[in-house]
């Protein structure tokens, strides 16, 4: 198969989940017989295009652009559509990021082609590829096929695991392709990036906070903790329903779907739709005062007991144990 | 201004989902249905809009007949008028985004609005979609919406932080929640709902693009152990997490 991977940049870098999607773009490639032709759109992005080989790709094309600094659904949509079509491509990878995800139906139905969106695995079998996908939340698995001729996919960020680079460099094409003012009807004005902030959709540990903290001034204690750690905080439906917390920050099935190596819940319940939200995380820790509480059944480890007196001696434990006095 | 919503009719997110006998779609008996949470974002955005400078707000649905529950309440919230693109086979998301870009192409309104995405098969696809078969812009996961004239201000989230995307209309929204806190239906707009007219139109037939093979529930979690009942338990914990799980 010959798979587009697109690799997504914000500010002429690339994230972690376009190494992952170029990387299971050559393995689904090694297994069928193919090739792997990563795309990076932007504006000055030449350079950074040929470290992509050392996650597989072997070859990049780059579409350079003043007016593709920042990202257009539209101009995007149209260029990768285009490179598809030119490279006869059989298949299409985006992250399933807000990028990826804003971008995928729009190449696919320029290409008439089957969407499968926020894949978990791929699996090459008969020279096709099954993917899995979560439904419902994460509450049932699916497999799925795509019968159209070509096939797009988005893969989930932080599942399709991915090490250091091998250094190994691509060979970088330059291309035009035209566009028209058609193709900016809707362009992104301004990036507002809350500074620092980790996004629980990226973060590889997660301290979410629950309803058991009683009030929005206690979650000074799970930020801290989450600092400790390097994590992001995260927030159940109930706290950011009564407004102590932000929606961005909320998991489950009506706030951000995680799978992060490590899950700390703090005065969770772990209502069902929460638990849908973060059950495939590697390794949960529940500590809450209600030993009868559904999260236990999903935690690696817990704490039947008092937040407030386990979280600060948590904090302080693992800070001695990273020597971060 | 003309307003559209596009609703989708799914099992309420409280639902506990079993897999059906056919093992490729979960089981329906005895699951409560609602209209999308995401969609009745939307219905309130468009609501909003309307009040403040006065439309039209057409709510439609592309599904069998069970899907005019949602289309009513939508009409008890306060939309003008409802449609059911009647189909009672199971669509793909493209196939659902052809059956509503054909009829959004004649109905032709300034706005069309969708949830970010349906709570059932989370595909995050049908809205953009109906703009890139529309030939329109858009705007995704959007948090607040401005409508200026011929264009619009778009709040949309991003990982960490926030796009604002300046989109020319007619432009197609999806909407996250943010501003748009759904209002729950007066007892006059559910008595006027139940006499309003649903209007059906049959969609053209469409092969899906995407076929499911299997559904199963994901493996069960075993739950693990309960380190201790105080703060005494923390440093057996830290250790955990450190020497066997290798997380920290």
């Amino acid at each position: 198969m010959k798979i587009i991977a697109f690799a997504e940049q914000r500010d002429n870098k690339f994230k972690k989940p376009a190494f992952e999607v170029v990387k299971a773009a050559r393995t689904v490639a090694d297994q069928t017989g193919g090739e792997v032709i990563a795309v990076v759109v932007g504006s000055g992005v030449r350079s950074i295009a040929p470290e992509l080989g050392g996650y597989g790709a072997h070859k990049v094309i780059v579409v350079e652009d003043a007016h593709l600094a920042l990202y257009s659904s539209t101009a995007y949509a149209t260029i990768v559509a285009a490179i598809a079509k030119k490279e006869g491509a059989d298949a299409v990878m985006v992250p399933a990021t807000a990028m990826g995800k804003d971008l995928a139906p729009r190449v696919a139905v320029k290409l008439d082609a089957g969407l499968v969106s926020d894949c978990i695995a791929l699996k090459v079998e008969q020279g096709d590829i099954l993917a899995s996908r979560p439904v419902y939340a994460g509450k049932a698995l699916t497999e799925v096929r795509v019968k159209s001729p070509v096939k797009v996919f988005s893969l989930r960020p932080n599942v399709f695991t991915v090490g250091a680079g091998s250094g190994e460099t691509a060979p970088v094409e330059l291309i035009d392709v035209p566009l028209t003012e058609q193709d900016f009807r809707s362009i992104v004005k301004e990036v507002k990036q809350s500074s620092a902030k980790l996004d629980v959709a990226e973060a590889d540990i997660i301290v979410t906070g629950g309803r058991g903290l009683k009030g929005p001034e206690n979650f000074a204690m799970i930020e801290e903790l989450a600092a400790v750690l390097g994590g992001a905080v995260g927030a159940s439906r109930a706290v950011v329903d009564a407004g102590w917390r932000k929606h961005d920050e909320q998991v489950g099935q009506t706030g951000k779907t995680v799978s992060p190596s490590l899950y700390i819940a703090i005065g969770v319940s772990g209502a069902i739709q929460h638990l849908a939200g973060m059950s495939s995380s590697k390794y949960i820790v529940a500590i809450n005062r209600d030993k009868d509480a559904p999260i236990f059944q999903v935690a690696s480890y817990g704490i039947v007991g008092d937040a407030f007196e386990i979280v600060p001696a948590l904090t302080a434990e693992l800070k001695k144990l990273l020597g971060k006095q | 201004m003309k307003f559209a919503v596009c609703i989708n009719h799914v099992p309420d997110t409280a639902t506990k989902v079993a897999i059906g006998s056919d093992g490729k779609s979960i089981e329906k008996t005895g699951v409560n249905y609602v209209i999308s949470p995401y969609d009745e974002y939307a219905i309130e955005a468009c609501l909003r809009f309307k009040e403040k400078q006065t439309g039209e707000v057409v709510a439609i649905s592309c599904g069998g007949d069970v899907h005019k529950e949602s289309l009513r309440k939508a009409l008890a919230m306060g939309v003008d008028k409802a449609v059911l693109l009647k189909d009672d086979a199971t669509r793909d998301s493209f196939g659902v985004a052809r059956a509503l870009a054909d009829y959004l192409r004649d109905l032709s309104p300034d706005v069309i609005m969708f949830g970010k995405q349906s709570v059932d098969y989370d595909d995050s696809a049908v809205g953009i979609m109906v703009a890139e078969m529309l030939g329109l812009p858009s705007a995704a996961v959007v948090v607040k919406l401005e409508l200026n004239g011929g264009t619009a201000t778009a709040d949309r989230e991003i990982e960490g932080g926030h796009e604002v995307v300046e989109v020319q209309l007619p432009g197609v929204f999806t909407i996250q929640k943010g501003a748009y806190e759904p209002r729950y239906p007066s007892l006059k707009g559910i008595m006027a709902a139940k006499n309003k007219p649903i209007e059906e139109r049959q969609p053209a037939p469409m092969e899906a693009k995407v076929e499911t093979m299997t559904m199963v529930k994901p493996p069960a979690k075993q739950a693990g152990k309960i380190v201790g009942t105080d703060v005494g338990a923390v440093p057996e914990l830290v250790r955990l997490l450190h020497e066997e799980a290798k997380v920290i």
